[in-house]
């Protein structure tokens, strides 16, 4: 549906995207997902048409896009502060696509209730956009943008203004309200447990280039680099040797497959169990640290343990109660995964 | 938090500075608007004499509404050249934009006294402009008109208040969030529509400041018309002056002020009103 092809963007020296190919299927719910300053932002408005690429094409339904001033491109975006009209209603705000469009009013009406009714904001139809909250805001802001029947969904951190309650409400409407209408979404944000929650695809940005481009369970799974295994959820990187088919760190050995060498690994901290919880099995790799910290958050809990010469391993359980001493863990070596650095 | 005394303290030189300057000055005007000249001397007898000379000799209305009229002129004409200025500075103007801005500062630093007299020379008969016409042929005689008239007025009134309509506009503008235009765009808004639907109505209390600043200052202008003027160009402040000076009939000057003044702050009144209406936050 949509191709980013080899796009580059420099701002005076210094590139922001480096060669970024990326497609995008029709109804698909990716999301672009990196620190600041990583330019997801700017990829973004690369496609809505604020900037114009240095190099590369980006091509929507078979047509040239990037050719095209925003105005002209069926691509909708909601803003970070969402960019509400302050002299419009909330009525006028979403109107205004169709407005300039030069729609009749009759149909403008029909339309406007349509959409306002869909994010649930028809009776704030006549307030002034100052007078609602965040949330309230960004559900007229996501009527305003949606009522064009855009091809692709534009979306800046538009979560990030909201309080951790609003926000986990926002997400499941906004992934229910995308599933509902079949658009596709290009979702812009820093917090990887909002791309993890929602997104089909996550593209990860780092310094301008895609690190890894799978769905959430794949990029979890089996993290591409140290970086990706560090940025998406926690984990341990085990910086090992591997030497005759063992790979050592510190205390840990464990067989694997690979040519000598330094090698990184990245085991999940959920991985990690207590021996005693364990049956002896072919394929497992066990070791004695002592437990340092213990972090209870509800249903599960992480341990800090020291498993000696200062080398530290986060191993998350389920909720247990307090704990000390030392103890026995297992993790099975398929676990732990092989990445580059 | 301050104490009472420190408040009490600090607050006595401002509201001195008010009082001595602007609330007595004021006062004393108000009363001899109301008092008569008898043989040259003031007589402090209540009356409505000067305001019933002012409104019955057509003289006094006529240069109060010639003066009204240029002062709307200047107002329309300083909007015209400040507005697509402060527009174009604000969104266009990229790396220049720092430049240009002190290019439309410069002449405020320059004495109006001698932007007036640099006008003179260069509308006079004997003049610059008039020397270039006759140089290209196109006409014969000096244009007499350009110099000595309500236009020349108009236009040095324009070309020294043109900066302060900028200025308010110009800050307007600066202060519209740019992805408000951005959404416009994205929203299927072309320049044209964005400009009219976003920029525009968010930038009137700006817009309503520079008019303001423009026609107020105008409107008690004597310099202009004193310089570039002459007779069909006199306005009210000149009248004003000549009351108070060399016809030594402070009574009647008085009552016309009080009626400028009253203008303005109505004017002022319904501009504030107006400019409330627009804000957003």
């Amino acid at each position: 549906m949509l191709e980013v092809r080899g796009m580059s963007k420099s701002f005076g020296a210094r590139a922001v995207l480096k060669n970024i190919s990326l497609n995008i299927a029709s109804g698909e719910f990716l999301t672009l997902l990196g620190e600041s300053g990583s330019g997801k932002t700017t990829l973004l408005r690369l496609v809505a048409g604020f900037e114009q690429p240095s190099a590369g094409e980006i091509w929507m339904s078979g047509g040239r896009l990037d050719t095209l001033p925003p105005y002209k491109r069926r691509v909708n975006t909601v803003f970070q502060n969402y960019a509400l009209f302050p002299h419009l209603s909330v009525r006028e705000n979403v109107a205004y696509g169709l407005r300039v469009k030069k729609i009749s009013a009759t149909e403008i009406g029909g339309r406007v209730e349509e959409a306002l009714r869909m994010v649930k904001m028809q009776e704030f139809a006549d307030s002034q956009p100052s007078k609602l909250s965040g949330g309230q805001q960004q559900r007229v802001a996501l009527a305003r943008a949606l009522i064009n029947r855009p091809l692709l969904l534009l979306l800046d951190e538009p979560l990030s203004a909201l309080d951790a309650n609003l926000r986990k409400q926002m997400q499941s409407e906004l992934k229910a309200l995308q599933r509902g209408l079949g658009i596709t979404f290009l979702f812009v944000t820093h917090d990887q447990e909002e791309a993890m929650a929602l997104s089909d695809r996550i593209a990860l940005l780092r310094n301008g280039s895609l690190e890894q481009v799978a769905s959430p369970r794949e990029i979890y799974a089996h993290p591409a680099t140290a970086y990706t295994a560090q940025f998406i959820g926690q984990t341990n990187l085990l910086r090992c040797e591997i030497m005759d088919g063992t790979a050592r760190c510190g205390v840990l050995r464990w067989p694997t497959e690979g040519p000598s060498g330094p090698a990184i690994f990245s085991l999940r901290p959920e991985a990690i169990r207590f021996a005693s919880d364990a049956a002896a099995a072919p394929g497992t790799a066990r070791f004695r640290a002592l437990l340092q910290q213990q972090f209870f958050s509800g249903a599960s809990e992480l341990l800090e343990v020291n498993c000696g010469g200062g080398q530290l391993l986060r191993v998350r359980i389920s909720a247990r109660g307090p704990l000390s001493g030392e103890h026995e863990f297992v993790f099975s070596t398929a676990d732990a995964i092989r990445v580059q650095e | 938090m301050y104490s009472r005394t420190y408040k009490t303290l600090v607050s006595i030189p401002p509201l001195l500075w008010v009082g001595l300057f602007l609330l007595l000055p004021y006062a004393l005007m108000f009363a001899h608007s109301f008092w008569t000249v008898r043989d040259g001397v003031i007589v402090h007898q209540w009356n409505l004499q000067n305001y019933a000379t002012l409104f019955s000799k057509p003289v006094y209305v006529e240069v109060l509404l010639r003066t009204m009229r240029i002062a709307a002129s200047v107002t329309l004409c300083s909007l015209l050249l400040g507005y697509p200025l402060a527009y174009y500075l604000s969104f266009h103007a990229g790396a220049r934009k720092e430049l240009l801005y002190q290019f439309v500062i410069v002449p405020l630093w320059v004495s109006y006294l001698v932007r007036g007299y640099a006008w003179k020379t260069i509308l006079g008969s004997e003049g610059v402009l008039n020397g270039f016409l006759q140089y290209l042929h196109l006409t014969h005689e000096p244009v007499a008109v350009l110099l000595y008239s309500p236009f020349a007025v108009v236009l040095v009134l324009t070309h020294i208040y043109t900066p302060f309509v900028f200025l308010p506009i110009y800050a307007a503008l600066e202060h519209i969030p740019r992805p408000l235009v951005e959404a416009s765009h994205d929203l299927g808004a072309g320049s044209a529509q964005t400009f009219l639907r976003v920029i525009l109505p968010l930038s009137i209390p700006g817009l309503l400041a520079g008019a303001t600043f423009a026609f107020v200052l105008s409107l008690g202008d004597f310099l202009a018309p004193l310089l570039v003027g002459g007779a069909s160009g006199t306005m009210i402040a000149n009248v004003v002056q000549s009351l108070f000076g060399a016809a030594l009939d402070w009574p009647l000057g008085a009552a016309i002020s009080v009626c400028i003044l009253l203008v303005i702050i109505s004017l002022l009144l319904l501009t504030e009103r107006l400019e409330k209406r627009w804000s957003f936050k």
